[in-house]
């Protein structure tokens, strides 16, 4: 395959002889431009690994390519300089500010000052930090957060092909984790980095891999897939049990509302007539309707019993419809609204709020059945 | 009062002589402090990456510490004579416990995920020493040097007694001739010009540390 960007051929590492060795005769491929995550218990050799590739550590035995060129032997600081480096710890350089952090590899690369200034502020605004606010700022001014976002855009800096991270985020609080992923997934759809993305945490993993390797002690694959297929498909029960029990709750979040089969409720449409009214629910097998304003946004979940209760308009009856899904929401989303919904069924609308279908407990079921 | 006063027509009186204290004094002290300083630093950085290396390092300078002062300033003056050398020798080697002792603190104390990701992106050992490892450790590396120089200061009126000068002279002649006139003014006088010395290189080091720590870790 031409589209391999680095591979790892018997690639092992043992620190002393009899010691079981951290990676043992590991072949691995990674594609261009794909987001390779591997995960796996803590200690069982997957920093390692990805600390092989840039050679922080050098292997004991194998071979290493990247494009096709052998760089087992090549010169580790040249080549690191040509491959991104974001760690858990950040690792800023506290006595320089957060321009002279970025520019640290062009630096190295000998570029000239401008296009240095001109790299700073670009990187600083592709990672949402206002580059006035931020260039002459010291790290110890930043927040966790912050300070990771400085971190990839360092690494980033001499726009490498190649991508390490090694457990990014995994220091940082889970609402501000949980945005940075989104972040990075969408840079990432920008920028078509070759990635190896170190974690331990196997929901991340899911979210951001186009495939996963889970590994097992001494760095062995136990299975290589992409999340779907692994969610559906566990090779082992040591897949199984990394996995955990919540494995179809979390292929869920892979899945978007847009992959389910919409189901048409009885619609009205506001201003209506209690007679019309009775007449759609009595022909409705969901015992339910849905009204929709004037312009097809829904407002509220009408049933009989609600009609009979009270002598109010139809505009004031039944319960309002409160969180609406759009087609690219996961179906985790959906899954959560559906299960709060008094009814059991999600609206979905396009951006603009018009109505285009129901989600049901039943068609999410009906599509993990025909998964697994 | 009149101490005072005597002290200070003492000191007029011998102006030529107090400048020349101050000046050899202030000789030790900078000589001492720069070749000291260097050899400290370039022991620690060197010993940086062997726990052995490194404890004997601070072992052999702690020795040398112990060593009675007195003895340390004459132990030298079969090898190279009365004067400036043997106790220029003996401020060298008082000096690097401090320096060294802080060199390697410094380096120790750096956080690993500065230098995972200074090598990380590529920067060659020599690279991660001078422009990661060195300018972190500095702060600490300077405290050394001041505690050190503080030392030189005080042990640096010694050299008198092996005709090394200095303002230690007025202490030598005045406690000589105890109790007759102007001895303790003599005394007095010595003692104040090395506390006032040491203030001023005090201060001259700490002007410098404000001119050399990057302000991202002050």
């Amino acid at each position: 395959m031409s589209d391999v960007l680095i591979r790892l051929e018997n690639v092992s590492k043992s620190y002393g002889a009899g010691a079981e060795p951290a990676v043992r005769k590991l072949t691995l491929e990674v594609v261009k431009g794909e987001v390779l995550v591997l995960v796996g218990p803590s200690g069982c050799g997957k920093s390692t690994t990805l600390r092989l590739i840039n050679r922080l550590i050098e292997p004991t035995s194998g071979r290493m390519f990247i494009d096709g060129e052998d760089v087992t032997e090549a010169n580790p600081s040249e080549l690191r300089r040509k491959i991104g480096y974001v760690i858990q710890q950040v690792g800023l350089f506290p006595h320089r500010t957060i321009a002279e952090n970025i520019a640290t590899v062009p630096q190295l690369l000998g570029w000239s000052k401008d296009k240095i200034n001109a790299r700073i502020d670009e990187l600083l605004e592709l990672v949402s930090m206002d580059p006035d606010t931020y260039r002459d700022r010291y790290p110890k001014e930043l927040s966790g957060g912050q300070a990771q976002r400085i971190g990839v855009a360092r690494a980033l800096a001499a726009d490498p092909d190649i991508l390490l991270m090694d457990e990014p985020f995994g220091a940082i609080d889970p609402i501000t984790r949980d945005r940075l992923q989104n972040e990075f997934l969408r840079l990432q759809q920008e920028l078509k980095k070759t990635i190896v993305f170190v974690t331990h945490d196997i929901d991340e993993a899911i979210k951001m891999g186009n495939r996963i390797a889970i590994l097992r002690e001494g760095s062995e694959i136990a299975q290589l897939d992409t999340p779907e297929a692994i969610l559906a498909h566990p090779a082992d029960e040591f897949v199984e049990s990394f996995l955990g029990s919540g494995a179809i709750l979390k292929g869920l979040t892979l899945k978007k509302v847009s992959d389910i089969e919409l189901h048409q409720v009885p619609t009205l449409t506001s201003p209506v007539m209690r007679e019309e009214a009775l007449k759609t629910l009595q022909d409705s097998p969901d015992q339910v309707a849905l009204l929709l304003d004037g312009n097809d946004r829904p407002l509220r979940w009408i049933d009989e019993r609600a009609l009979n209760r009270t002598s109010q308009p139809i505009e004031k009856s039944g319960r309002p419809v409160t969180v609406d899904l759009q087609p690219e929401d996961t179906l985790q989303d959906a899954l959560t609204v559906m299960l709060q919904s008094s009814v059991g069924m999600a609206c979905v609308t396009d951006r603009k709020g018009k109505y285009l279908g129901c989600t049901t407990i039943e068609s999410l079921a009906k599509l993990i059945m025909s998964d697994g | 009062m009149d101490f005072l006063f005597n002290l200070i027509d003492f000191a007029l009186a011998r102006q030529e002589q107090v400048l020349e204290g101050l000046a050899q004094h202030t000789v030790y002290v900078v000589s001492v402090l720069v070749t000291a300083g260097f050899f400290a630093i370039v022991t620690g950085v060197v010993t940086r990456r062997n726990q052995l290396a490194k404890e004997l390092a601070l072992a052999i300078a702690s020795v040398f510490l112990t060593i009675p002062t007195l003895a340390l300033f004459v132990v030298f003056i079969p090898l190279v004579g009365l004067g400036f050398a043997p106790s220029f020798i003996a401020l060298f080697l008082y000096s690097l416990l401090p320096i060294l002792r802080n060199t390697i603190t410094g380096l120790d104390g750096i956080d690993s995920g500065v230098l995972d990701a200074a090598k990380g992106m590529g920067l060659s050992p020599a690279q991660v020493l001078i422009k990661v490892q060195l300018p972190l450790a500095w702060p600490v590396i300077l405290a050394g040097v001041r505690v050190s120089s503080m030392l030189v200061v005080g042990i640096a009126a010694l050299a008198t007694l092996v005709a090394g000068g200095g303002l230690g002279d007025f202490i030598k002649s005045g406690l000589a001739r105890l109790p007759l006139p102007n001895s303790l003014e003599s005394i007095w006088l010595g003692t104040l010009m090395c506390l006032l010395l040491a203030l001023v290189i005090d201060l001259i080091l700490q002007a410098l540390k404000m001119a050399t720590i990057s302000k991202g870790i002050r």
